[in-house]
């Protein structure tokens, strides 16, 4: 008990809460941004895979590092715009849809890293992102520009959703897109708007992976995260303050069972702290369940003129 | 770009519309063997010989398909309700787990029963696992509203670490040299073979059995009509009598049970223990082959000889032509986006304007 405590003050740890909060705050404003337009976005765990394959793959060929960060986010945009068409232009399953589009960028990114190292048994490596030596602040000077980036994106996005008319028009068409329709707003291109920038927040969160937390991309390393940011977005009520929150507190018990198993004298199996951040995402989910605040069109596709 | 849905039955459209997206998955995967260096009418020759080439061939197809068609059974009945149970991949290492645990020869022993009487004892508790497993999910979406999505996907995840704490643990095989496996089942639990020398098991009959139990109860019985017309409008259903919740539970019960059940078979006709990798993502490929099927349980039977004939003759063909194995799940993920528009552009007509 007492080592937990020490390791509260502990600013390794710290550091390493918001490191692993990164990927899950981008990824969870892009499903947010998604779902408040009436769109459940399954893409994510793919499009996370798609956008550290080829944030990755630009920079090793010799992009500079934020234009890898800008190729993770074209790819990411990329899927988001055959989402949208699917769900929006042809109002298909959005469930089954999202897991088409999971099943098809993953499997693309895996063809395409066999196809460029057919050879390779270690991963090739990249020069990641350097830590912000020159930030005067404490906790965020040991992180990447990204973290920085995905910090700046939460209040931006809650502009964007709360104070301009852009953002009610999004809000307006996630609840009751008839109505939007009535006030002249163009439902479908704004859903599909939505979709494209939030795929490509979750290309940016893949490319995190690669170019920051790691030097390289291996299969599997996405590993559910895209899911959790789907439970994290419920838990946040579907606002970015939130998001934040519960990114952070997620990334704080991630952070917690990883200290806990390097620890030496773990008293559970690994597997069980391994297994905390899935628990913990149900739990989540489960708690805020009762009074979640869900978009009243999400998952309703809208077709002009029909009720 | 607007939809209308046809008046008029386009029975053209219904042939046509499959044909087209036959035409883009093969141009998709053209283009990947094409970038991938290898030439485009040999790759695919080798990978149609390697899956339906041979008896050989045939027969490895045959044996992939078994896990495919009830994973693929698991998807159809919960979607059927709209229960999108995404979880079959955990529901299927529960239920191999299960029937580990019941049949396996733990210390070189072993449950002590006659075989027919601990056979069916392991298939029940492998159905009971896996229906278990998603009993929760189910649970927690009628009671508390929890998309049941997100839930069974988390669950896949911590279901396959379980796995892999048991093959440390209670399960660990002690003669396996550390390599993380299961203890074997018993001989006598096995499934016999239907073809010599090769790997097709009677787990096929299974299969094929519970595929037409399925389609008769979707068909044939009021507990089917029931789950269809969940699906097709809870609120409707529930106005007219149907027990909403009660048939959610039961689908899920059903679904998981199936997906279950393709853990068990895959143990006792293929691989006799559990591993981390026996299953390279049939509980999702079960998503596709239902998709494909339009969720029909016999149109599940085809799609998985389908989905299994790619993922067999792409092994077989990668060997010679040094393609990437992944050009299977490409083909798996198109032919699923490209089968759903034209499914919908079979019912609707597009106008531009």
């Amino acid at each position: 008990m007492t080592e937990a405590l020490e390791l509260l003050g502990n600013a390794a740890f710290w550091v390493a809460v918001l490191r692993i909060a990164t990927p899950l705050i981008l990824g969870t404003l892009g499903v947010l941004l998604c779902e408040r337009s009436g769109v459940l976005n399954l893409g994510i765990e793919g499009i996370m895979v798609a956008g550290g394959f080829v944030g990755w793959l630009a920079v090793f060929h010799g992009a500079p590092l934020w234009g890898g960060v800008v190729a993770a986010a074209l790819a990411g945009a990329a899927f988001g715009g055959l989402l949208a068409w699917l769900t929006v232009g042809l109002a298909l399953s959005q469930h089954v849809s999202g897991l088409g589009i999971t099943m098809l960028a993953t499997a693309l990114s895996y063809f395409g890293y066999r196809v460029s190292f057919p050879k390779v048994s270690t991963p090739p490596t990249v020069t990641p992102f350097a830590a912000m030596d020159w930030l005067p602040i404490p906790l965020l000077q040991q992180q990447t520009p990204l973290t920085l980036l995905a910090l700046a994106l939460v209040p931006l996005l809650a502009w964007l959703l709360y104070r301009t008319p852009l953002g009610l028009a999004l809000r307006m068409v996630g609840e009751n897109p008839q109505a939007a329709e009535g006030q002249g707003i163009a439902v479908a291109a704004v859903r599909s708007g939505a979709i494209v920038a939030g795929s490509a927040l979750m290309g940016v969160a893949g490319s995190f992976l690669t170019l920051a937390a790691f030097n390289a991309f291996f299969f599997n390393m996405v590993n559910g995260r895209g899911w959790i940011c789907v439970a994290l977005v419920v838990f946040a009520s579907w606002r970015p303050g939130k998001a934040l929150v519960g990114a952070l507190l997620f990334a704080f018990f991630d952070a917690l069972q990883l200290r806990l198993q390097q620890a030496g004298d773990a008293l559970l199996p690994y597997q069980v702290y391994l297994m905390l951040p899935y628990v913990l995402s149900i739990v989540a989910l489960v708690v805020v369940a009762r009074n979640a605040s869900y978009p009243q069109a999400l998952m309703k596709p809208y077709r002009k003129g029909e009720r | 770009m607007r939809l209308e849905r046809r008046t008029e039955a386009a029975p053209a459209a219904w042939i046509i519309a499959p044909l087209g997206a036959v035409a883009v998955t093969l141009l998709v995967a053209s283009a990947l063997v094409r970038w991938a260096g290898a030439p485009v009418g040999p790759t695919w020759g080798l990978l149609f010989d390697g899956a339906f080439g041979s008896v050989f061939a045939f027969s490895e197809t045959l044996t992939r398909a078994i896990p495919l068609m009830l994973t693929g059974l698991a998807a159809a009945v919960a979607f059927q309700a709209r229960l999108y149970n995404i979880g079959a991949e955990g529901q299927l290492y529960a239920g191999a787990l299960a029937a580990v645990a019941v049949g396996g020869l733990h210390g070189g022993a072993g449950i002590d029963l006659a075989p027919w009487l601990l056979f069916p004892l392991m298939m029940a508790a492998a159905a009971l696992a896996g229906a278990a497993l998603l009993l929760g999910p189910a649970l927690l979406k009628s009671r508390f509203g929890v998309d049941e999505v997100v839930t069974t996907l988390l669950l896949n995840f911590i279901v396959l670490l379980f796995i892999s704490l048991m093959l440390d643990g209670p399960m660990k095989d002690p003669t396996a040299m550390g390599w993380p496996q299961s203890v074997a089942l018993q001989p006598e639990l096995e499934f016999g073979k239907l073809i010599p020398r090769t790997r097709v098991h009677s787990g096929l009959a299974w299969a094929l059995v519970l595929a037409a139990l399925v389609w008769a109860l979707m068909q044939r019985t009021v507990a089917g009509f029931e789950i269809r017309a969940v699906g097709a409008n809870a609120r409707a259903a529930a106005f007219a009598g149907v027990p909403v919740a009660r048939t959610v539970v039961g689908v899920a019960l059903l679904s998981g049970a199936l997906a279950g059940l393709a853990g068990a078979i895959e143990v006792a006709g293929r691989t006799s223990y559990l591993t981390l990798d026996m299953s390279p993502g049939y509980g999702y490929s079960g998503i596709v082959i239902a998709m494909l099927a339009g969720l029909h349980p016999l149109g599940v039977v085809v799609a998985s000889l389908f989905v299994a004939g790619v993922l067999v003759g792409a092994d077989s063909m990668s060997r010679t032509m040094g393609v990437p194995t992944y050009l299977a799940d490409v083909i798996v993920a198109t032919a699923l986006l490209a089968m759903l528009v034209a499914a919908m552009l079979a019912q609707y007509r597009v106008r531009f304007r």
